[in-house]
């Protein structure tokens, strides 16, 4: 509206006092905004080295040579993070659809399956992820199967995935509820049989619909992946634990905070973005801010 | 001849509400019939019974002389001989209108997409659409949208079309371009079923117009039978009420 308005009037736009009276309160935004980054950052700035024992704490947290010398061991353990992550997420997210599907079948004769999906996601979160892992890390491989099947690493990994499945499994519930039943009658209508309904016409919507939380539980999962470490992997965790002992100063561990930071920061955003794209390209009216 | 569709002793309940009582009605092929009553008659479950998205209590529903309402009988292939056009569209949101279209073209006829993606375009084409192939349904007018759905449902090839309530969520002036689709559907061999409020479109478009009152046909005939002289009490009530 406001691009065929300038058109219309040529060079010099001018602009009605409903626009004029839009762009001064934008202005206004911004320098609000600005204004009040600027004191915030100002009183960190200012104020955070005149605390008493700022010193030590700089020196034990932020101290640059440390930071050189552990940074790469660090990326090189996060390179563990990144695999865990890269192999739990696919098979979170295939056993995660299989539970919402039990979940959301209809069929008397499919009762038990109904049973044991619920059965499943309310056990898998009801106990701490790392209880899961512990049991799993450890218990699993102590019954003697043969190499390589027996690492930690591989049923650590496990266990994050069924506990996770177990979360992500109750959003794609959520999804698939919230698509409306005159959507499957749509489709019936069509011929569609019930799992061509499911497939092309619900999952494709209660899964766009579902975008956002289901980034939460992978920004989480991306850093739970660190509990892995405690049955054994020398993940960056871990190995910002032991460069902490061997040189006695906590820098190894904002490393590794700014290390996770660099990744699920640029992660979170890319989704938004993709999804912020789609919405923009499929729907047609906005409201007024 | 045997009745393209026919309904007998229809009866359909939800929980304690008798929807449809012992429900008989022939519609013969290439038929239009106008079920016209009050909300709540049961306009948009008998056509709903039709296309088995409902299950019946008791009774029959013919097609072509075959029982569909049979116990256990698979509804996929009778669904794709009648087609429905809903009151609130129900177009697949995430999916384009040409892929709308198509879907069950590919999926159900097993066309190949070539060859759907040109009938589509064929339709669109056919009822002034042509350049909204591409588009998504929320950027369309509702009368744009519920034409795209009745394309969506011809598309099939239906021998029987349902169209249930197809103009009452549409804005006044839109209403006129859903009907023009419906006026050049007549006459074209396919057997429409309309469930409407729209009483002088029934009047123009039907060869027969059939009253509905709880649930039962309390009167049917041609139009002009039932809009001039109609007989039963309770339609001359009923359209007394909405005529004026």
């Amino acid at each position: 509206m406001a691009r065929g308005l300038h058109r219309r009037t040529g060079h010099q736009p001018r602009l009605t006092t409903r626009q004029e009276h839009e762009r001064r309160q934008r202005r206004r935004s911004s320098f609000i905004a600005a204004a009040s980054t600027f004191v915030v950052l100002v009183a960190v700035v200012v104020l955070v080295p005149r605390m008493p024992r700022w010193d030590r704490v700089k020196q034990s947290f932020f101290d640059v040579d440390q930071m050189r010398d552990s940074f790469p061991r660090l990326i090189d353990a996060f390179w563990l993070d990144v695999k865990i992550f890269a192999w739990t997420t696919p098979a979170i997210f295939g056993l995660a659809l299989l539970i919402a599907l039990a979940r959301n079948s209809r069929s008397p004769a499919l009762f038990p399956v109904r049973m044991l999906a619920a059965a499943y996601t309310d056990v898998m979160r009801g106990v701490p992820v790392i209880l899961w892992i512990y049991l799993v890390g450890f218990g699993v491989p102590g019954l003697g199967i043969a190499r390589p099947f027996n690492s930690p690493l591989l049923w650590g990994s496990v266990a994050l995935a069924m506990t996770y499945s177990g979360y992500v499994a109750e959003v794609f519930r959520a999804g698939i509820d919230s698509v409306h039943e005159s959507q499957r009658a749509a489709a019936r209508s069509l011929g569609l049989s019930s799992t061509q309904t499911m497939r092309h016409v619900v999952l494709p919507q209660a899964i766009r619909r579902v975008v956002p939380p289901l980034l939460n539980d992978l920004v989480s999962l991306q850093k739970d992946v660190a509990l892995v470490s405690l049955i054994g992997p020398i993940e960056i965790l871990r190995q910002a634990g032991i460069d902490k002992s061997k040189f006695a100063n906590f820098t190894p561990y904002v490393v590794a905070a700014l290390i996770f930071l660099s990744v699920t920061i640029p992660l979170t955003r890319l989704t938004d973005y993709l999804w912020h794209r789609e919405r923009r390209r499929t729907s047609g009216t906005r409201v007024a801010p | 001849m045997t009745p393209k569709v026919s309904l007998r002793g229809v009866t359909k309940s939800f929980g304690a509400n008798t929807v449809l009582r012992n429900l008989s009605l022939d519609v013969a092929n290439g038929e239009v019939v106008s079920l016209i009553g009050a909300s709540g008659s049961g306009k948009t479950t008998l056509l709903r019974c039709v296309n088995l998205l409902e299950q019946i209590d008791d009774g029959a529903v013919l097609l072509d002389g075959d029982e569909i309402s049979a116990i256990g009988l698979d509804p996929n292939p009778v669904r794709r001989r009648v087609g429905i056009v809903f009151q609130s569209f129900n177009l697949f949101p995430h999916m384009s209108v040409a892929r709308n279209i198509t879907l069950a073209l590919t999926k159900v006829l097993g066309q190949s997409p070539a060859d759907a993606a040109a009938q589509a375009g064929d339709l669109l084409r056919r009822f002034g659409l042509a350049e909204k192939a591409d588009v998504y349904p929320d950027q369309l007018s509702g009368g744009q949208q519920q034409r795209v759905a009745i394309i969506r449902a011809l598309a099939m090839r239906p021998e029987v079309l349902l169209l249930d309530e197809i103009t009452s969520a549409l804005d006044p002036e839109l209403v006129g371009e859903v009907l023009d689709v419906v006026r050049e559907l007549k006459g074209s061999g396919i057997t429409l079923l309309i469930a409407t409020h729209e009483m002088a479109f029934a009047r123009e478009i039907s060869d027969r117009v059939c009253f509905l009152h709880t649930g039962t046909v309390a009167e049917i005939g041609t139009p002009s039978q039932v809009f001039s002289n109609p007989q039963d009490e309770r339609t001359q009530q009923f359209l007394r009420r909405v005529m004026n």
